[in-house]
């Protein structure tokens, strides 16, 4: 983001971003499908229940202010997730199995 | 789905707005591979720039689009209308939402759109600056207008921005009803009395061209479809989508029993499409610049609308202030 970019989204008077991750049923895991602007937590919960779920698209919400989720980032990928690459061990199909044998 | 760009490094954002080589090929081989750009990978600002505008536009475009609509819920005809029209109304609210949240992640804040929008720097479809005279045109609106932003909505679906795509994707589920109960109403007003039907006809004469417009330009005179073309961002044509537009519509108007006011309307079997006649650009462009029937009251309406749910928002902000500060006296003491 350039500066002036940062500027304009940090006006006083303008509702804070939260992160929005709804259940959709019992036994899955929240999963996240958006943002939406609040003045507070609370509120923030009332207006993604408005604007996620209108279709009974889930069972449980829970919001996040966007400013406190720190989140890898793309140039970093490498020195996140390279070093699980060379590890092939880690997978079943690393093994070789006798013809014939189940398992 | 989609949020903030969680840019909590915005210096290591900043550094270099061109991208160094690396950059550059990394944003080439996810357009090649017809992959999604996200919101913090790098992207050459012309592409960033088209996207904020592009989003902008069509978040406006859902928002502005409650008028004409809303305009006709205290006045339809039964029960049953008034609550579709009025989940119709709310959805078109709640998609203006998601795209506002969509274009967030590149930069651009939604009060800034807004701001932008009120002083007309940025746009909404032309279609909107149209009036609803009748209810017929509440049926033509969701069948012909709907139906022209769902054909240009599902491409979108594959755009090469990831959170547009993800919001596209959402979007076109929630709005397939849009269309289909307006195809629903003029059905029933073609079924009814003479001056039923004569009223639906009126409605589908008075829609189909600015409908057409819709897809904006053709090919020969669009500014951006190139560009937008080799980013992915788009992936049809202005006329590919026409065309395919106007072959879907022809059996449904026909099972309708009526007709589109185009006299060179008529299937062309060595193409093996409908050949239809010469839309007036000027009136496009002139609906574009302001000039359209109602311009003025749709743009009046939405700043009067900002500015009379003022009040709200910092009632809000102050309640949001007042609980915090309790809080932190509670847990003080």
């Amino acid at each position: 983001m350039s500066d002036e970019q940062t500027q304009g989204s940090e006006r006083k008077d303008e509702w804070a971003i939260f992160e929005v991750f709804v259940r959709p049923r019992r036994g899955l895991s929240h999963n996240h499908v958006g943002s939406i602007h609040a003045p507070d937590a609370k509120m923030a919960l009332k207006n993604a229940r408005d604007l996620y779920t209108r279709r009974q698209e889930g069972v449980s919400i829970w919001v996040v202010a966007s400013k406190d989720i720190m989140a890898s980032s793309p140039d970093e990928k490498d020195a996140y997730f390279e070093p699980s690459a060379d590890k092939v061990y880690r997978h079943p199909t690393f093994y070789d199995v006798p013809e014939g044998v189940q398992m | 789905m989609y949020g903030a760009s969680f840019g909590n490094d915005e210096d290591a954002q900043a550094v270099n707005k061109d991208g160094t080589p690396e950059q550059q090929q990394h944003f080439q081989d996810i357009l090649d591979a017809d992959g999604k750009v996200e919101p913090r990978d790098w992207m050459p600002e012309a592409y960033r720039q088209t996207m904020i505008r592009q989003i902008a536009q069509h978040a406006h475009s859902e928002i502005i689009g409650m008028q004409p609509e809303g305009n006709w819920i205290t006045r339809a005809p039964s029960l049953r209308r008034k609550a579709i029209l009025m989940a119709k109304v709310q959805d078109e609210a709640g998609h203006g939402q998601y795209l506002y949240s969509a274009m967030e992640t590149l930069g651009m804040s939604r009060d800034e759109a807004m701001d932008l929008l009120h002083v007309g720097k940025q746009k909404y479809s032309t279609i909107f600056n149209y009036p609803a005279l009748n209810w017929g045109d509440v049926g033509a609106i969701g069948w012909l207008v709907d139906g022209a932003a769902i054909q240009n909505q599902i491409p979108l679906c594959r755009t090469s921005y990831g959170p547009y795509s993800r919001a596209m994707i959402r979007i076109c589920k929630e709005e397939s009803f849009h269309q289909r109960q307006g195809f629903e109403a003029l059905y029933v007003l073609s079924r009814g009395t003479d001056a039923q039907k004569a009223m639906a006809q009126d409605a589908i004469n008075r829609v189909w061209w600015p409908a057409l417009m819709m897809f904006g330009p053709p090919d020969s005179m669009s500014t951006h479809t190139e560009q937008s073309m080799a980013w992915k961002i788009k992936r049809h044509t202005n006329d590919e989508l026409r065309q395919k537009f106007v072959d879907m519509c022809v059996p449904q108007v026909e099972v309708l029993g009526l007709t589109f006011p185009d006299p060179d309307l008529k299937w062309n079997e060595a193409r093996g499409h409908y050949d239809f006649g010469a839309i007036d650009w000027d009136e496009m462009f002139r609906v574009v610049k302001g000039d359209g029937p109602c311009n003025k009251q749709r743009m009046d309406h939405r700043r009067r609308a900002h500015d009379e749910g003022r009040w709200v928002r910092e009632a809000a902000n102050a309640y949001a202030a007042k609980s915090a500060a309790r809080q932190q006296k509670e847990a003080a003491a």
